[in-house]
């Protein structure tokens, strides 16, 4: 049977100037925990994944919500594993993640990989609505198959607004049920992990590190606003995760005004 | 639909001899030839020769390369800004001739930034001798081979020789080593083009390039008179 | 509507600069992952459901009438890659200046005045297919064309491929080329915060390593 879950978290900022959580919804498959914070006044929940998740059928979603000046990081325990849904006849599964930001809050979303089984079939749709002063630093690695697997269809789309206004939208379609051309020398070139970093932060308005290569088959690009998106192809998750997490380091330094790290290639 | 409807706002043709504003833009004078006939040789000549007079500025047809350009650049024949490449996707005589969109954006772009200028230089990149360039693009056009290239292309015609509004005959130094017959150049060229004037220019001297500034000049005059 | 205005609008030879671009073909073929006629339909197909349809959005709702300021706002934020944007603004200058000349219209001169260094490519193809009298699909199918017509093109030089073969790669993408259009009509009737927009990673990625190179035959 399919489930329909959402959970739902929102942080604000006390008095005091702490991050609180006052809601924080588990439901279903989506299991939350208030984890220890990595840096000091940053509140930290972890999703607990309680089952494999999200099998064809299902409808899961998450929402995210820092208000003013709250400093809120979600990750997750463990990958997302796309299931098919049981049956010959199995519907896709959804994924809906709402990210909301207000004036002045720092949301960071850093869930595992995602991995798209075989067989399988999700939509997943992460919308972000970012205030002016709000910073967001996003991550999202597609892992096209478990080892030795043909992938199942992945469909995703992201879309970020920013005071209102499109910052970034775009969609998508991997696997057997995506239009021809997506493992081809245009869009996948035959890697399996795909992968995302995404900081908006007001900072980079007037500085920011220019595009640039980070590897052959990874690029660090500025978006049309106060924003970085760096896009990376690798031949497995690990891989995936080295870029990600380099250019992570040198994104946070950039936006604090620091000298990037050293170059790496 | 609006096929009807006057036209007004700013010019959407490049022939046109103002700018947007009403004033009257720089003259453009395109120079085409044949690979190491000495084009950018003579725009860096041309440049020395005119820069105190003249506001000038360049704008370079490469073929798979910014080389003209950079050349340009690291002699210093003008200020970077002065200096605009335009990317041709393998065909100089496309860029030139049958799609010159984005050749006008870039003497557009020039007036805009460095302007008011007296007078452009649109290089094209080494090409055939059928290469010219379009009269949407330039007001005049000089065609440069060399003595090198072998003396009988003069007689053999083509629309750069026989329509440039000058003819310029480049490397007269290597006439002797390369065996090529000047004064059968020149009566060839006579020959194919009429009245239209042929230069014949050394650029290993300082001076080599006077006939074609001079000529350069004359065009000015006429254009702005 | 004038389909023989299609004709004209699509022809490869309508002077708005395409032809100094591969679409991304070139630093595909330098990477390697283009060497033959096989590659190159791959490589149009993937990109013609990925930005074609992008683009054919864009192009359908601007013919549609929606708002060109919003679509190139659109455009922007479906365009992370700053070497494809600055490629999308600079073929749009080039194609605004050859469409005013061709279909002149108010529409047409009120988008330049407001996007005086060049609104994104489709965009401005939209707007160039309404000033035509086109319908949304045409648009469509212009800027879907567009999509796989330029790397086929460019590929022909690149590689010195045969251009028979080359032509017969598009010919055989014809009905995927329609789908294409299809979709993107339909979806121009739709808000423009709902319309296609599909990435594709290697072309974002190669976009910058060819803006980053010294020598090229093609622009983008």
């Amino acid at each position: 049977m399919s489930v329909r879950a959402t959970a739902r978290i929102t942080a604000v900022r006390d008095a005091r100037g702490a991050t609180t959580l006052p809601v924080l919804e588990s439901d279903g498959p989506l299991a939350l925990r208030r984890t220890r914070a990595v840096v000091p006044g940053v509140a930290r929940v972890t999703v607990v994944g309680a089952m494999s998740a999200p099998l064809g059928g299902d409808r899961l979603a998450v929402q995210v919500r820092a208000g003013q000046g709250a400093r809120l990081t979600v990750d997750s325990a463990a990958a997302t594993v796309a299931l098919p849904g049981p049956g010959p006849e199995a519907a896709a599964a959804h994924y809906a993640i709402t990210l909301k930001a207000e004036e002045g809050a720092e949301l960071h979303w850093l869930p595992e990989q995602l991995i798209s089984a075989h067989g399988s079939e999700l939509h997943m749709t992460t919308v972000a609505e970012l205030a002016t002063t709000a910073r967001l630093v996003l991550r999202e690695e597609q892992i096209l198959g478990r080892h030795g697997e043909t992938t199942g269809t992945l469909l995703s789309r992201l879309t970020v607004h920013r005071a209102g206004r499109p910052l970034l939208d775009q969609q998508l379609a991997y696997g057997p049920a995506a239009p021809g051309g997506w493992d081809g020398p245009a869009v996948l070139g035959g890697y399996r992990a795909a992968g995302q970093l995404l900081v908006v932060d007001p900072a980079f308005d007037d500085r920011g590190p220019d595009a640039r290569l980070l590897g052959a088959t990874a690029v660090l690009t500025r978006l049309a606003g106060p924003a970085v998106l760096v896009s990376v192809l690798a031949a497995d998750a690990r891989e995936l995760r080295a870029v990600l997490d380099r250019a992570a380091e040198e994104l946070a330094a950039a936006a604090r005004g620091r000298a990037p790290a050293a170059a790496h290639g | 639909m609006h096929l009807d409807h006057a036209h007004s706002g700013p010019a959407a043709l490049g022939a046109d001899a103002a700018r947007p504003d009403g004033t009257r833009r720089a003259l453009r004078i395109g120079l085409g030839g044949p690979v190491g006939s000495g084009k950018t040789a003579t725009v860096a000549a041309l440049c020395r020769a005119l820069r105190d007079q003249l506001s000038l500025a360049v704008v370079t047809n490469d073929i798979y390369t910014r080389e003209d350009a950079a050349f340009l650049l690291r002699n210093a024949v003008l200020p970077p800004e002065r200096i605009q490449a335009v990317e041709t996707g393998a065909c100089p005589h496309t860029a030139i001739r049958d799609d010159i969109s984005a050749n006008l954006e870039a003497v557009e772009d020039l007036e805009d930034t460095v302007g008011p200028l007296d007078l452009i230089l649109v290089e094209s990149g080494g090409d055939n001798l059928t290469a010219t360039f379009s009269k949407g693009l330039v007001d005049a056009q000089i065609f440069i081979i060399d003595v090198a290239g072998g003396d009988d292309i003069p007689r053999k015609g083509g629309p750069g020789v026989t329509t440039s509004d000058l003819l310029v005959i480049n490397k007269t130094d290597l006439a002797p080593y390369v065996g090529s017959d000047l004064g059968r150049m020149a009566r060839d060229a006579a020959q194919q083009r009429g009245e239209l004037p042929v230069a014949f220019t050394s650029l290993t001297s300082g001076e080599g390039v006077g006939p074609v500034a001079d000529w350069v000049r004359g065009q000015l005059a006429s254009w702005t008179s | 509507m004038s389909r023989a205005a299609l004709l004209v609008l699509s022809d490869g030879r309508f002077p708005a600069g395409g032809h100094a671009h591969s679409g991304g073909a070139e630093a595909a073929v330098v990477a390697g992952r283009i060497r033959n006629a096989d590659d190159l339909a791959a490589f149009c197909r993937g990109r013609l459901h990925t930005t074609g349809l992008t683009a054919a959005a864009l192009a359908a709702a601007a013919a549609h009438g929606h708002d060109p300021l919003a679509l190139d706002e659109a455009a922007d934020a479906r365009t992370p890659s700053p070497a494809l944007r600055a490629v999308a603004r600079k073929l749009g200058r080039q194609l605004m200046r050859a469409a005013r000349a061709t279909w002149p219209g108010e529409e047409l001169d009120a988008f330049a005045l407001a996007r005086p260094r060049g609104g994104h490519q489709p965009v401005v193809l939209g707007l160039t297919a309404r000033s035509a009298g086109l319908a949304p699909e045409d648009a469509a199918h212009c800027a879907a064309y567009e999509t796989v017509g330029g790397p086929a093109t460019a590929v022909v030089r690149l590689l010195s491929l045969n251009p028979f073969d080359a032509t017969a790669v598009l010919a055989r993408l014809a009905p995927e080329l329609d789908h294409v259009a299809e979709l993107a009509a339909a979806a121009a009737r739709g808000p423009i915060g709902e319309l296609p927009a599909f990435s594709a990673p290697l072309l974002d990625i190669a976009a910058e390593a060819h803006a980053a190179r010294p020598v090229r035959l093609f622009a983008s």
